[in-house]
């Protein structure tokens, strides 16, 4: 095997000095299983080896940010869901967020709470999504490929039966609104998710036996698509692939907000950098999010469940002039959004930080030198979910 | 690198550039930089090189009509929680703003969606081309002179 090329990851532009061979440009989408969406990465090949990577985004666009400066503070929340489709209540939440610190609207604690059970329960069913896909995009590997698929699924699903018991739907909720959340707990919710919370707890650890005694997987995770901790940083790459390259970085303990501070949870960090650190960090935080679950539900104050009264029209809630960049943090890292407000019903401007647009960035830099089938493991670790990409 | 130290060194490196400070009591407020055109790249380096600021977060443009459009970016320092949003004025009819890319590698994709959404020319970016929309498309949607319901067949 010659030496592999030098790519320009800066220009996405490939200058090759190899010595025989051909060289394929492939197209890997927009319309491939392993993108867990439309994404098209054209990849330029030397045999197996990637070389280049020019990534092709934007299938899903439908420009949310034109989009909120055109809705009301009451009606965007729901819209918001829509740009991460597998962690809806996160980009609700901090979009909610931004106009209240604008507002400086107060949330009432036992609010606060259940945003924070249903951001934790989001988290653990968006890590099982990724875990499941995952682990069938490399499929052989692990005697058959679709076993934790359906395992994971079938635990997804008792999370979104709880929610669609508070909420009324199972995948865009509209949970959150300014000022706290819509619903409160229905009778009989506290006790169902607890057993739920029990269930997933034990069965996580029956995936990691069932993965890290498996050669196979070991073989395609360790060692594959390391991300520095300088080039996670330079490029913005946040959640769990940061904390996977070294950097103890968790908003939620960085700069907590929705009474975070109140609950007792470590942060994960692992330092190679490679798909299998990514796993673990992902696997620790399940349990860490059980347990914020666990202790909210133990410790749920009484009271409203908002600081503001029932909303009579749309255009109800009115912000002052002001911006500000709120964020939290989702399944996949620091999802922000940076509100301007001119004191009308709608905001003037306002910018989706998608932790998934900058995680996805990183690909360029790190797949050249890696091969085809490398790219698929290495695609399904880094969890994009393209309605975030291309909002 | 507390935020004491990084509006005083600010003030030393860039005394033109207006600091604001957030509220005493939000402390985990970025400050917010100010800066004139030709001091755009150079206050990225310092903030990467000097302030710690290695996380670039994301930048982004708004466009405030006959006063022109604002760019920003905001990086931070995570192990000092030191957080900077930076900001610069483009003239009214003005598009052409230094790039990033050759300080943050994040700025990369960022600024091509600025491009694409604001029509903003970054000079020096290696790559600036459209990211989101096609490379057919015409116009810059999130400017303000742009319409929602702006047709654009074949697409809707």
């Amino acid at each position: 095997m010659s030496a592999v090329p030098r790519h320009d990851s800066a220009t996405s532009r490939v200058e090759v000095d190899y010595a025989g061979g051909e060289r394929l440009t492939m197209n890997m989408g927009p319309q491939h299983p392993s993108a867990h969406g439309v994404f098209r990465a054209v990849l330029t090949l030397e045999g197996e080896t990637v070389v280049g990577v020019d990534a092709v985004i934007g299938y899903l666009h439908r420009c949310h940010e034109k989009l909120a400066e055109t809705l009301t503070y009451a009606q965007y929340p729901s819209i918001a869901s829509k740009t991460d489709y597998v962690a809806a209540m996160t980009s609700e939440f901090a979009y909610v967020r931004a106009a209240e610190t604008i507002g400086a609207i107060e949330v009432p604690k036992r609010a606060q709470y259940l945003r924070v059970i249903a951001a934790e329960l989001q988290r653990v069913a968006s890590h099982l999504l990724w875990l499941g896909t995952w682990c069938m995009d490399m499929g052989g590997a692990l005697g058959g490929g679709a076993t934790i698929f359906l395992y994971c699924i079938r635990e997804r699903e008792q999370i979104l039966d709880l929610f669609e018991s508070l909420v009324g739907a199972r995948l865009l909720y509209g949970f959150y609104q300014v000022g706290g959340v819509r619903y409160d707990l229905p009778p009989g919710w506290v006790a169902r998710c607890r057993e739920t919370v029990d269930l997933i707890d034990q069965r996580i650890g029956e995936y990691e036996r069932m993965l890290e005694d498996n050669p196979f997987f070991l073989a395609r995770a360790r060692g594959v698509g390391v991300i520095s901790r300088e080039l996670a940083e330079d490029v913005g790459v946040s959640g769990p692939l940061l904390r996977g390259s070294g950097v103890a970085f968790d908003l939620r303990r960085a700069a907590p907000y929705s009474s975070y501070e109140d609950f007792e949870f470590t942060v994960p960090v692992e330092t190679e950098g490679d798909c299998f650190a990514r796993y673990r960090v992902r696997m620790v935080e399940f349990r860490q999010s059980l347990a914020i679950v666990r202790q909210a539900l133990d410790r749920l104050p009484e009271g409203p469940i908002s600081s503001r009264p029932g909303l009579k029209s749309v255009a109800q809630i009115r912000i002052p002039k002001g911006e500000t960049y709120a964020r939290v943090e989702g399944a996949r890292g620091e999802v922000g959004c940076y509100l301007i407000a001119d004191g009308g019903p709608k905001p003037y401007r306002m910018k989706w930080r998608g932790a998934s647009f900058s995680n996805l960035a990183v690909l360029p830099h790190i797949l050249p030198g890696h091969k085809v089938a490398d790219v698929v493991a290495i695609m399904g670790s880094v969890d994009p979910v393209f309605g975030e990409v291309d909002r | 690198m507390t935020a004491d130290q990084a509006v005083t060194l600010i003030g030393e490196r860039f005394p033109e550039a207006q600091v604001e400070r957030g509220a005493p009591d939000r402390p985990g407020d970025p400050l917010v930089v100010s800066l004139r055109l030709d001091q755009w790249v150079p206050f990225a380096q310092v903030a990467k090189d000097a302030l710690g600021c290695r996380f670039f977060a994301f930048s982004t443009a708004v466009d405030w009509k006959e006063q022109g459009l604002d760019v920003i970016a905001r990086v931070d320092n995570l192990d000092d929680r030191v957080s900077v949003l930076m900001k610069t004025r483009l003239a009214a009819g003005a598009s052409s703003c230094p790039s990033l890319a050759p300080v943050y590698r994040g700025a990369d994709w960022m600024e091509r969606e600025c491009y694409d959404m604001f029509g903003i020319r970054f000079e020096g970016h290696p790559d600036l081309r459209r990211i989101l929309l096609s490379d057919d498309w015409e116009g810059h949607p999130l400017l303000k002179s742009y319409a929602v319901d702006t047709p654009h067949p074949p697409y809707r």
